[in-house]
């Protein structure tokens, strides 16, 4: 019983770190048409920042606020000098994301060593929450409470604001928005800021769980990619069940069947490219 | 002639390499109705993509009530006051009605009309008002065309392009988009109307352009092209 539960709350605080990641991934696959691989580089760069910014004697909470700010200008830059270049490129663009991953990639290497390096803990979240016999990391509650308030904020920003239903027009139809009026292209840099900003403090909050680590960047990559095949192409909801769902699989799946753990990662995501092209809860097809 | 709706001379456009539209020249006047006829593959919603903005042309000259327009996005085109009922229809589907109607929603500034609002919209169309909180995908065919219609009159343009808005409905609902388009035009809108409905077409338009794989096959007022259904089996092929 105990080990159903603790895997259980494994799996919602694994999975609200997979929704922090996936939600801007999801918009911006969504609106802007770009599959933008470099995202699990945001969160790991984002980690790195939010932990030198530790080291450099600023609280968590500041580190978290300093990698969501930084990685959110790197995203700004690229979006302005070299996604906008090369925008109606589709391919142009996954490849050029692709490139920056590995750059970025690099740099980590060659500044915060391939050493993994664990993101110290705020000192007020430390400690576990007993009931009972069980008892469970504090700090997992917390990023728990965290993903289930971005996602109202982001429900709140897209279904009730008049920025929200623009951002929705362009996801359903971008050529149709444009024609109404809409001026996408300043809807673009937004939402991809949005998304950076989320992966790179998504990662310095992650921090404490999983570590740093050369490679974290393409350990979340795929697991994203999933997420929003599952949940579907722009959908915050479907963003929000797809993480949920693989954050369940992933913790069940390791402790269960570790030797098989990335078999059933990707299975409901070939089920659902077959029976479902366009995800769960989305509109377009992959 | 600065009162010309639109004057589109020398329009040409290609997908790739192969040139879709050749040379094509006419004239909306202020508070008509163009009616743009063809058989199928004629050209007429490349057209229509080419004055919006959707699909790259060159033309000699694209002016909108005597402003260039020519080279522009189709969000900057819209915001000088053209409006498009698409093909397709082509609403928001995971919009609400209300959303679909406020999303684009904006003032006319040469306010030589009344500005359509929402309260207009759900006066002239009850139906919408008692589904606006429903998401737009979920209503019926007839429903999404007023929705569509309705969306780009909500951008208080001063030229619509209504690209086959009787397609797929039935009869009854054809009638009351008819209706509609006669009353858009009979308060003074700039219309230009693609339709594979003869009947309807020549029933509303001043004006009638046909074209023919790309090429104009004949320009001329509506009344003579009605009186004269010799013609209109030999430029269209069905009546």
């Amino acid at each position: 019983m105990n080990f159903w539960v603790i895997q259980g709350l494994n799996g919602l605080a694994f999975g609200s770190l997979l929704f922090i990641l996936a939600s801007g991934f999801s918009l911006i696959f969504g609106l802007m048409r770009i599959v933008n691989l470099s995202h699990g580089a945001y969160f790991m760069l984002g980690a790195y920042v939010g932990l030198s910014a530790i080291d450099a004697g600023v609280s968590f909470w500041v580190a978290i606020l300093i990698g969501g700010l930084a990685i959110s200008v790197l995203g700004a830059i690229i979006e302005r000098f070299i996604l906008r270049r090369l925008s109606g490129q589709p391919l142009a663009q996954v490849l050029v994301t692709l490139g920056i991953a590995f750059i970025i990639a690099d740099a980590c290497v060659w500044i915060w060593t391939g050493d993994p390096r664990p993101v110290p803990m705020p000192r007020e979240l430390a400690g576990a929450f007993r009931v009972q016999q069980l008892a469970f990391p504090i700090y997992r509650l917390f990023v728990i409470g965290v993903a289930f308030t971005l996602a109202a904020t982001l429900w709140f920003l897209l279904e009730r604001s008049r920025l929200g239903a623009m951002i929705r027009a362009g996801v359903d139809d971008l050529s149709m928005a444009r024609a109404m009026g809409i001026r996408t292209s300043l809807l673009f840099p937004v939402v991809f800021c949005l998304g950076s900003a989320l992966a790179g403090a998504g990662g310095v909050l992650a921090g404490p769980i999983l570590s740093v680590y050369p490679g974290l960047d393409t350990d979340m990559l795929p697991l994203a990619l999933v997420v929003v095949i599952l949940g579907g192409i722009g959908s915050l909801l479907g963003a929000f069940i797809g993480s949920l769902i693989i954050g369940f699989i992933y913790s069940y799946g390791q402790a269960l069947f570790p030797d098989l753990a990335y078999v059933i990662l990707f299975l409901p995501m070939v089920l659902v490219l077959t029976l479902r092209p366009t995800g769960l809860f989305g509109r377009q097809a992959i | 002639m600065g009162t010309d709706a639109l004057v589109i001379s020398g329009l040409n456009a290609f997908y790739g390499e192969s040139h879709v539209l050749h040379d094509l020249s006419f004239t909306v006047k202020q508070g008509q109705v163009l009616g743009l006829l063809g058989r199928n593959g004629a050209g007429k919603t490349t057209c229509i993509s080419a004055i919006i903005g959707l699909v790259r042309a060159n033309a000699t000259h694209l002016e909108l009530f005597g402003q260039s327009i020519a080279g522009l996005s189709p969000e900057a085109i819209s915001l000088k006051g053209v409006g498009l009922v698409p093909q397709g229809r082509r609403i928001f589907p995971s919009l609400t009605v209300y959303e679909n109607l406020t999303v684009a929603a904006r003032r006319n500034r040469s306010a030589q009309r009344a500005d359509w609002t929402l309260d207009d919209v759900y006066t002239a169309f009850p139906r919408l008002a008692e589904r606006q909180r429903q998401l737009a995908g979920s209503l019926s065919g007839g429903e999404q065309q007023m929705l569509a219609i309705c969306r780009a009159l909500m951008t208080n343009p001063q030229l619509i392009l209504f690209d086959e808005p009787s397609e797929g409905l039935a009869p009854q609902i054809v009638a009351e988009v008819a209706a509609v388009l006669k009353r858009l035009r009979d308060s003074g809108l700039s219309i230009i109307l693609v339709e594979q409905n003869i009947k309807l077409a020549l029933e509303i338009a001043d004006e009638v352009v046909v074209l023919n794989t790309g090429y104009i096959a004949h320009t001329g007022a509506a009344s003579s092209l009605r009186a004269d259904s010799q013609r209109i089996e030999q430029l269209l092929g069905v009546y």
